[in-house]
């Protein structure tokens, strides 16, 4: 089919006007890169499966979209999901989905790549689908259909979506990305026919074709086995790194529209050696690698000049824990002064130096000093393996208050393994004990801001043998917070349990689950993860049409041999090691920073090659030594 | 200090993002340039950045206004101009760059009428346009409501004038309309007390009348 692009043009003009914020669908931003349609030969749409508001942002998306079209043979466009209103409109004009670079519609690329940062997209993935007009199901797709993969932290469990997915790419994707176009353009280039594709994908390191196994249960549900179909299927799929971070992005896309984080957002490290037992993050995104301040300043410049932006993100899971923050934040500041920028500088360590490090960085008191102690008594935080002293906290408090901020926002999260109610209540005494402070510093101004989530036990961490509370738990616990958490300046916000249900049968869900998401989409589910869109009652009648137990997956004890239905996936941790982690946190037992001394998780094993080519400080792992090779003695020739 | 006042053209890359959203626009392009922008004083330093008249969402511009302040007395237009020029921001065309006595009223205040042109999305026909706007011009009041309040739109309305058909485009009407404080017609109720659907036409802006 041919594409009339001013048919399309015209038909826009009548809508967008009609729609919210018609600045999502039109494209067209400072920095987009726009190639010649018919002058490259492997399309890409990737896809973020919410909206442009969340999506233009995501930094994982910016680096694959530089990546992509540095080169000559490529052009990646972007595409994500339509707002409601946008969606009726487009479907009643029979629009279909298109790329926002040239407006072509999504089902004439080679390659649709979604990222799915969590699980609350996969309605939206499937809605997404059906709007480009591809076949939801990847058994349904022919040779005409682009190659459908997915990527991104949900991916670490793949079973509920693999039905939908042609490929999984599992870890980072700055060099996997490369290997699936060169493998996709080989075969395209020979002429044969899908199925040979998917062979050939398999053999890309890092990338999971779940066509290619079939699942054996036990007859109480559990999974047997996970069975390779072809020689081509590796038992497991270990994830990819990259053995040094690297440049990071800088021509950002700025939107025409206020979006959620208008900024440059600059990754300073990745992983985190801290071990909280909880962190999905923490546990998939092993080992620790550090980018050099150098090569970060560098990079703020250049992407400030080619942005304008007035605001720099430094991002990590643990900022404290960079090893030349100091110097880091001496030189950003430095620049920040001069040229009326914000800088934000999150995960920051409750002690008072976090304290110093944003004044460095003259931030703004307005928006409050965020702090995440996760639990409020001894034995819970030894439970999860985050240790602070409730004293260190009231300290770190109490320079909050005095050194400008009138708000504190602390992040807790219920539902830990083991929690009593008294542990919940000691999130109470904790908070009035800040706010007391607060207000023995700067009277009724002190605002205390409780954020309580809860918690969801988490494929490949210590936790993933435990069950999820139940609804009646977790309304008890919340219960508990609403009625004592109270008084003034106290506020408290938290997560509906029924929110924290999808998230838990969607992250531990197996292959069954694929039909409870068709089902629950083909009952109107879409946008989870926006509160006044997800319906709980959708999801009960999705799993009864599909004679599931939802519980099976949230509340069922797994025993420690259960073979999990994401076992096949390696985010290179051992399961040993987890399991020797999920029995320490029994009897409350701490573990250290492993940058102090490394407990063997299993990284080094796996990536001990790339380890030993890889040598530096930069990645905070121990070095592998390079083997000797025996020294042969031969007679030299005289 | 020193003041400057921007023509430009706003086009389609712009054409969804709304008032606030430009300010920002015109911050970021500012900053591209390497043009030292001036802010306001006080607790939260702002910008010195003023639009003359807001442009409803959707609209296109041949002829948009902009005061901008800069930190600076020895830059010339010209060399604003090509400062702005070489850093393009998509959706942005500059048309003019003069400075501008620090004292004189802002632009926002001395906005009168505007003029407007709505082409046709599908070609139309332009005699049944041209009758049907005389007899706007000849009602004496056009009774509207608009969000909940009625009002009269014929006062509005200053000039209509349809131009036909030619090989680049369909036909359009000319509109200029009153701008002032709370008596400020809006081109797409022309265009729909015309009896054509609003979201058939695109509109642009061609000019902003001001008082002397
Ligand atoms: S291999 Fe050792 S140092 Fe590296 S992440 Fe695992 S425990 Fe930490």
């Amino acid at each position: 089919m041919t594409f009339d692009h001013t048919m399309l043009q015209k038909q826009l003009e009548r809508i967008l006007p009609t729609v919210q914020k018609p600045g999502r669908y039109v494209g067209g931003e400072l920095n987009q890169i726009v190639k010649d349609w018919d002058g490259v030969e492997t399309h890409i749409a990737l896809a973020f499966p919410d909206i442009y508001d969340l999506g233009l942002p995501n930094l994982g998306l910016a680096i694959l979209y530089q990546t992509l079209n540095a080169r000559e043979d490529v052009f990646a466009e972007r595409v994500y999901s339509p707002w409601t209103d946008m969606e009726l409109a487009m479907r009643k004009s029979s629009i279909p989905l298109y790329a926002l670079e040239s407006h072509r519609p999504i089902a004439d690329f080679d390659i649709l790549a979604l990222t799915l940062p969590y699980e609350t997209l996969y309605t939206n993935t499937l809605n997404l689908l059906d709007l480009a007009g591809i076949p939801l199901y990847a058994a349904h797709r022919s040779d005409q259909h682009p190659l459908v993969i997915a990527g991104g932290h949900a991916c670490y469990n793949p079973e509920p979506m693999s039905a939908f997915i042609d490929a999984f790419a599992i870890g980072e994707g700055e060099e996997m990305i490369h290997d699936i176009v060169n493998a996709y353009q080989a075969w395209k280039r020979s002429g044969q026919p899908r199925a040979t594709l998917l062979k050939a994908l398999a053999h890309v390191s890092g990338l999971y074709v779940p066509a290619l196994y079939e699942p054996d249960y036990h007859p109480d549900g559990t999974l047997r086995e996970l069975r390779p179909l072809d020689p081509a299927a590796p038992r497991r799929i270990t994830k990819r790194i990259v053995a040094k971070l690297p440049p990071p992005p800088t021509n950002f896309i700025v939107p025409s529209i206020d979006v959620v984080h208008n900024r440059v957002a600059v990754e300073i490290m990745r992983g985190c050696t801290r071990g909280c037992r909880f962190c999905h993050a923490g546990f998939i995104n092993r080992p620790v690698r550090e980018r050099p301040v150098e090569e970060i300043l560098q990079a703020i410049q250049t992407a400030l000049k080619q942005t304008g932006y007035e605001e720099v993100a430094l991002l990590s899971l643990s900022s404290s824990d960079y090893t030349q923050i100091i110097d880091l934040v001496d030189q950003v500041s430095k620049h920040a002064s001069e040229n009326h920028l914000t800088i934000s500088l999150p995960s920051l360590r409750i002690e008072t130096f976090s304290i110093d490090l944003m004044d460095k960085l003259k931030s703004s008191r307005q928006g409050g000093f965020t702090l995440a102690p996760e639990a409020a008594t001894d034995r819970m935080r030894a439970t999860i393996n985050k240790p602070i002293a409730a004293e260190q906290l009231l300290e770190t408090a109490r320079a909050i208050y005095s050194r400008g901020w009138s708000t504190i926002k602390l992040y807790f999260m219920i539902g830990h393994p083991s929690e009593t109610l008294e542990d919940v209540r000691a999130i109470v005494d904790l908070c009035k004990a800040v706010i007391a402070e607060g207000r023995k510093i700067i009277g009724k101004r002190a605002v205390l801001h409780a954020g309580v989530s809860t918690f969801v036990p988490k494929p490949h961490t210590p936790f993933q043998w435990a069950p999820c509370d139940t609804q009646e738990q977790i309304q008890a616990k919340q219960q508990l917070l609403r009625s004592e958490l109270r008084g003034p300046g106290l506020k408290m916000t938290w997560t509906s349990p029924k929110d924290t249900m999808l998230e838990a049968w969607l992250s531990r869900g197996d292959r069954r689950m694929a039909e409870v998401i068709y089902n629950a989409w083909q009952n109107g589910a879409k946008f989870d993860a926006w509160q006044d869109q997800y319906r709980y009652e959708i999801w009960q009648v999705a799993f009864e049409q599909a004679g599931i137990d939802p519980a099976f997956y949230t509340h069922r004890m797994r025993a420690e041999d259960e073979i999990f239905p994401w076992d096949h996936i390696s985010p290179g941790v051992r399961k040993s090691f987890l399991l020797g982690e999920y029995r320490a946190s029994q009897t409350q037992s701490f573990r250290s920073d492993c940058r102090e001394s490394c407990f063997a998780c299993g990284i080094l094993p796996t990536f001990a090659e790339l380890r030993r080519a890889n040598p530096g400080k930069h990645w905070m792992c121990p070095e592998v030594p390079i083997r000797k090779k025996k020294a042969v003695l031969e007679p030299v020739a005289s | 200090m020193m003041r400057c006042r921007i023509t430009y053209r706003k086009t389609a890359p712009l054409r969804y993002t709304g008032n606030l959203d430009i300010q920002k626009i015109w911050e970021r392009y500012l900053r591209r340039a390497g043009l030292p922008v001036a802010y306001s004083q006080g607790f939260h330093p702002q910008p010195r950045i003023q639009q003359a008249c807001p442009l409803p969402l959707g609209f296109l511009s041949q002829a948009e206004l902009a005061d901008i302040y800069l930190d600076n007395d020895t830059l010339r237009p010209d060399d604003i101009t090509r400062s702005l020029q070489a850093m393009p921001y998509p959706g942005i065309e500059i048309a003019a760059v003069e400075e501008i006595d620090l004292t004189e009223a802002t632009l926002a205040g001395r906005v009168i009428a505007t003029e407007y042109l709505a082409e046709w999305i599908d070609p139309l026909d332009a005699d049944q346009l041209t009758s049907k706007a005389s007899a706007l011009l000849n009602a004496p009041q056009l009774l509207r409501s608009r969000r909940d309040r009625n009002y009269d739109l014929r006062p509005l309305i200053e000039a209509l004038e349809v131009l036909p058909a030619d090989s680049s485009h369909n036909a359009m009407l000319r509109m200029q309309l009153s701008a002032r404080q709370s008596a400020t017609g809006r081109p797409e109720e022309v265009v729909s007390a015309l009896g054509y659907a609003p979201y058939d036409a695109r509109f642009t802006r061609t000019r902003i009348m001001f008082t002397p």
